[in-house]
């Protein structure tokens, strides 16, 4: 993972040339995209394997005994080794192919948490979850009387690992389920650490890799995890694809989450058996296109490569945080050693949504709120930030610009 | 640089967004409701005095909130100060026409007083800022304790 090279500097200018979008104008200006985190813009190559896969080769996937759907579900599986092949997944049939992050959480909840965790068991989330790895374990909780708990997070937006481990010290954790990168503060979690920790004491762990796979190579096994999740749209694929990945041994322990067409084996009206991996859980028809599209969007990414995106995005972070801490009444929110493309601030006098709608007026698109996040900002005693993240395309020149343009919003409110 | 925000951000609203007149808990209160957007996170709790004739006499609020939020909630707590209830929802339906189109809704001096922030009609995320304190005073009004900004 840490090569001894640095490696090539992106050529940033021809990657830009791939993002169509990206030549649009907002408000007679430029775009100037720093909401990436929120969703990423999707490359040509995603754009065409879409619209090749409709226009030339679509029907129903693991239906048709017809040419078609063969070459469908061809691509359709193609996108599952090209996942497998990302993450290092020890096994292809471990790759389960969800709406989002969300659902793919969501799933787990149900199905690892009725069918395999038993009440008066505990899950542990941290306190910088997006609500996507929190409402869904509230709901386990409620329904089936599993214990949550919190692991904090240091005022620089670190996780707590002496708290963590405090947390599971009575070994009646049976899940630690928590982010491997903050969609808010940036930073990463030591997922391996954590891993070792939670195993250590008897509990799976579950990592939110929405974020964390966008700037990093992720490597299941290296790290050592028990459940991966991610979503397409934010790694430059299309909406509505996101990939679990588990150990088959969980897996397979763990009942279907929805019912219907595809993950059966045989149905009566008696009973029904359940299909094998990974079609046990992708009951109906899926994102075929989607699917497609995410294929496309990894093939983007590895052609791209890790080395260069995490150098890129570590430079441009950096550059962010230089530029931002000499504007004065800007204040960044977490320091941790280890973080991502992602900048929360508030700045003195000014709300967020204010601050938006100002750099809106010069086509620099941020976000502005609570990111779904709202025990996070009660924990650092904020209402909302202003967050600007970052993909492969952007550049110095634009985060000059917010900069620049912050320094005339302070003056606006001052 | 903003030049053409200066509809949206009038000195009228940058001054009472900064410095509300009216944002405070009322001592003493006959109604109360929350408002809360979801969405952004902008939360506000208006209070309500009534004086013996049933009429509003004065109304005061807590907020967290962007300035476009505050200032809408002091200006509303100004404008229906001595008003009915009726009159109170007639002035908040006017206003409200007026945060969505930007026109309209009368040349008295209540909505006059209103009428910076018909900018607000531009920026359509931006509208239910302005009309979420008073989708809380009508709930404070009608008994109810919770608004939404839907």
């Amino acid at each position: 993972m840490n090569d001894a090279s640095p490696p090539a500097p992106l050529d940033i200018a021809a990657l830009r040339e791939e993002f169509p979008i990206l030549r649009q104008t907002v408000r007679g200006r430029r775009l100037v995209f720093l909401d990436s985190a929120a969703s990423a813009q999707k490359p040509r190559v995603v754009i065409a394997a879409m619209v090749q896969a409709m226009e030339t080769q679509y029907a129903n996937v693991h239906r048709g005994l017809h040419w078609m759907s063969e070459r469908t579900t061809d691509a359709y599986e193609g996108t599952r080794d090209a996942v497998a092949r990302l993450i290092n997944a020890p096994d292809r049939h471990e790759i389960v192919f969800t709406r989002n992050s969300t659902e793919a959480i969501n799933l787990v909840a149900h199905s690892y948490g009725r069918g395999v965790l038993r009440p008066g068991q505990a899950v542990v989330v941290s306190e910088m979850e997006h609500h996507s790895n929190l409402v869904p374990w509230q709901m386990l909780r409620d329904a089936h009387g599993i214990e949550l708990r919190v692991a904090p997070v240091s005022d620089a937006g670190e996780l707590d690992m002496a708290a963590l481990e405090r947390l599971l010290a009575d070994r009646r954790v049976g899940l630690v389920a928590v982010t491997h990168m903050s969609n808010v503060l940036g930073s990463y979690t030591p997922a391996q650490r954590i891993a070792a920790l939670a195993h250590d004491h008897g509990a799976r762990v579950l990592f939110d890799g929405s974020q964390a796979i966008v700037h990093r190579r992720v490597d299941v096994q290296a790290i050592d995890a028990d459940f991966y999740v991610f979503t397409g749209h934010k790694l430059y694929g299309p909406t509505g694809i996101g990939v679990l990945w588990g150990r088959r041994a969980l897996l397979d322990a763990m009942p279907p989450f929805l019912g219907g067409g595809d993950m059966i084996s045989s149905v009566t009206w008696e009973r029904s058996t359940w299909a094998d991996l990974p079609h046990k859980f992708e009951a109906g028809t899926p994102a075929i296109i989607e699917a497609i599209g995410l294929g496309a969007a990894i093939g983007f990414v590895e052609s791209v490569g890790y080395d260069a995106i995490a150098a890129h995005e570590a430079a441009l972070t950096e550059h962010a945080l230089a530029r931002l801490s000499v504007i004065e009444g800007v204040h960044v929110l977490g320091r941790a050693q280890d973080r991502g493309g992602v900048v929360s601030f508030t700045l003195d006098r000014a709300h967020a949504h204010d601050v938006a709608t100002l750099l809106d007026r010069q086509g620099i698109a941020v976000r502005a709120g609570q990111h779904c996040a709202e025990p996070l900002m009660r924990r650092f005693g904020v209402d909302s930030t202003t967050r600007a993240s970052f993909g492969v395309y952007t550049t110095g020149d634009e985060i000059d610009q917010l900069a620049d343009t912050l320094a005339r919003v302070r003056e606006f409110f001052a | 640089m903003f030049e053409d925000l200066r509809d949206l951000y009038q000195e009228v609203i940058l001054d009472h967004g900064r410095r509300p007149r009216h944002g405070a808990r009322l001592a003493a209160f006959d109604a109360t409701a929350k408002g809360d957007n979801p969405m952004c996170g902008d939360r506000v709790q208006v209070f309500v005095r009534r004086d013996g004739a049933g009429r509003i006499a004065e109304v005061g609020f807590e907020a967290r909130g962007c300035a476009i939020s505050i200032a809408s909630a002091d200006l509303m707590a100004e404008t229906v100060a001595g008003l009915s209830a009726g009159e109170a929802q007639a002035l908040a339906a006017r206003f409200r026409d007026m945060a969505r189109s930007g026109e309209g809704a009368g040349d008295d001096a209540a909505i006059e007083r209103l009428r910076p922030l018909a900018g607000v009609h531009e920026f359509p995320s931006r509208v239910k800022c302005a009309t979420l304190p008073w989708h809380a005073l009508l709930a404070a009004l009608d008994g109810k304790g919770e608004a939404s900004s839907e």
